[in-house]
């Protein structure tokens, strides 16, 4: 999950943004949720099928809205875990919020079969298509991983051999959202990289870390990539990102090449 | 169409009139920006009126901070769809600029830009008659790096990113011309009491 936003924003740096048309209208639509899986204890991935599927590029997200019997609404944005190639379902990962109002519905009221209205794709900034290039890094903190996700599927259902490495951060090993599949990308060693950084616990492999994101890890990731990132992807707390650009600033990555999304409530 | 299974937050009959609709009431203040925070120096700190591409008044930190200063109390509404109550501000008026920048100008649309080179646009009509300022304070504090400082727009009946984070110009131009997220799919003018948050809404 990743609130993604816009209050007031950051640099006018994409190379191509994705200009839409003044009349292009995003509109409201059924989905049917077609499939729920517990990623880990906080966190589940709710799968939907919407009436009208849409295409969407990978990092981009989808607004939710509730509806209570009395007309009153809540309204959520949710980034999308699927790969576009996905595309008659989108997966949204959702981390369960203790004094949230529409992730406790999705957690303990929603169900297989359940219509939910959405409306998507939303965004066009914190997007990647393999055309765009690389190398890519990605560092996500907790479930800021979710975009990130998005475009690792989105590389291999291409093929591409883009070399990306994804640093990710995590409280404890079993908080780590898609873990065996990441790791089974990590084996494949088509030039995609992995390190996780689990803050509470030990490293389980030798390319792992067990800190928060410091000078030191910021210049051994880039160390194993083959050249200087075309362009950073940065998700998760306003903490974890600020910290996470400061540092790619600090290691001489300009600051038009970092992309940034942070959660919001 | 109502979500089987949700009833929604009790909320108090002054909040419910005061949420704009697909809003949600937080007590945080949340961060969201498309980069790193840029550090920006009061020392290096100067804010240019600009009709087109021509600047017609430019005030250095010193010379903002001596302008009239004014304080405003107003609810803000993130796109994102967390709306805050009670948000006080100080700064500059958009009128009280216009008026020390001593210069008749006709445009109807301006561009705000920022030190990063984001941009905003947002009509004549939304900036004067008190309803806007360059906002150097935010809860009696100078406004810090993350929401924004040393200045931010301040544009509260406007989506928030209207009140572009480290606003260093006003623009005056021709035609309504899209900043950096009306490229990028945002509404052209952002209004959330018709919940135009996208293009298109």
């Amino acid at each position: 999950m990743a609130i993604h936003g816009g209050s007031s924003v950051s640099p006018v740096t994409d190379q191509n943004p994705q200009v839409l048309p003044p009349s292009a209208k995003i509109r409201w639509q059924n989905a049917k949720i077609s499939r729920i899986d517990h990623n880990t204890p906080r966190v589940s991935s709710f799968w939907f099928r919407p009436a009208a599927p849409f295409d969407f590029k990978a990092g981009q997200h989808v607004d939710v809205r509730l509806t209570a019997p009395d007309g009153y609404r809540a309204q959520r944005s949710y980034s999308i875990a699927s790969a576009p190639e996905t595309h008659e379902e989108v997966e949204l990962t959702i981390e369960r919020l203790d004094d949230g109002e529409v992730s406790p519905f999705f957690h303990e009221v929603a169900r297989v079969g359940d219509e939910i209205e959405l409306r998507g794709p939303l965004g066009g900034h914190f997007i990647w298509s393999v055309e765009d290039g690389g190398p890519l890094l990605l560092i996500g903190g907790g479930s800021g991983v979710v975009p990130l996700v998005s475009m690792l599927r989105h590389r291999k259902a291409q093929g591409s051999k883009v070399p990306a490495l994804l640093f990710y951060s995590a409280r404890v090993w079993d908080e780590v959202i898609f873990r065996d599949e990441l790791l089974a990308m990590h084996d494949a060693r088509d030039g995609f990289e992995l390190a996780f950084s689990i803050t509470r616990e030990s490293p389980r492999r030798p390319v792992d870390f067990s800190r928060r994101l410091d000078m030191p890890i910021v210049a051994e990731l880039l160390r194993r990539l083959p050249a200087n990132p075309k362009v950073a992807f940065i998700c998760g707390s306003n903490a974890f990102v600020e910290a996470a650009a400061q540092g790619l600033i600090d290691a001489g990555m300009p600051a038009t090449l970092i992309k940034t999304e942070r959660f919001g409530v | 169409m109502v979500t089987r299974g949700f009833l929604g937050r009790h909320r108090g009959a002054d909040e419910a009139a005061r949420l704009p609709p697909g809003q949600h009431l937080t007590s945080d203040f949340p961060v969201l920006s498309a980069g790193p925070t840029p550090r920006v120096s009061t020392q290096s700190w100067a804010f240019t009126l600009k009709d087109g591409p021509r600047p017609i008044a430019r005030w250095s930190w010193d010379e903002f901070n001596s302008l009239p200063q004014t304080k405003l109390t107003r609810d803000i509404h993130c796109v994102t769809t967390w709306s805050k109550f009670d948000t006080n501000w100080e700064g500059v008026l958009i009128d009280d600029l216009l008026e020390a920048a001593g210069v008749e100008l006709s445009t109807a649309f301006t561009l705000a830009h920022s030190f990063d080179g984001y941009s905003t646009n947002v009509p004549l009509a939304d900036l004067v008659g008190g309803r806007a300022m360059v906002a150097l304070r935010y809860e009696g504090q100078p406004i810090s790096p993350e929401h924004g400082g040393p200045a931010r727009l301040l544009v509260p009946h406007l989506y928030f990113w209207k009140s572009a984070k480290w606003v260093n110009g006003l623009q005056f131009t021709t035609r309504d011309e899209a900043g950096f997220w009306e490229l990028r799919g945002y509404h052209m003018y952002g209004d959330p009491w018709r919940e135009q948050r996208f293009s298109g809404d």
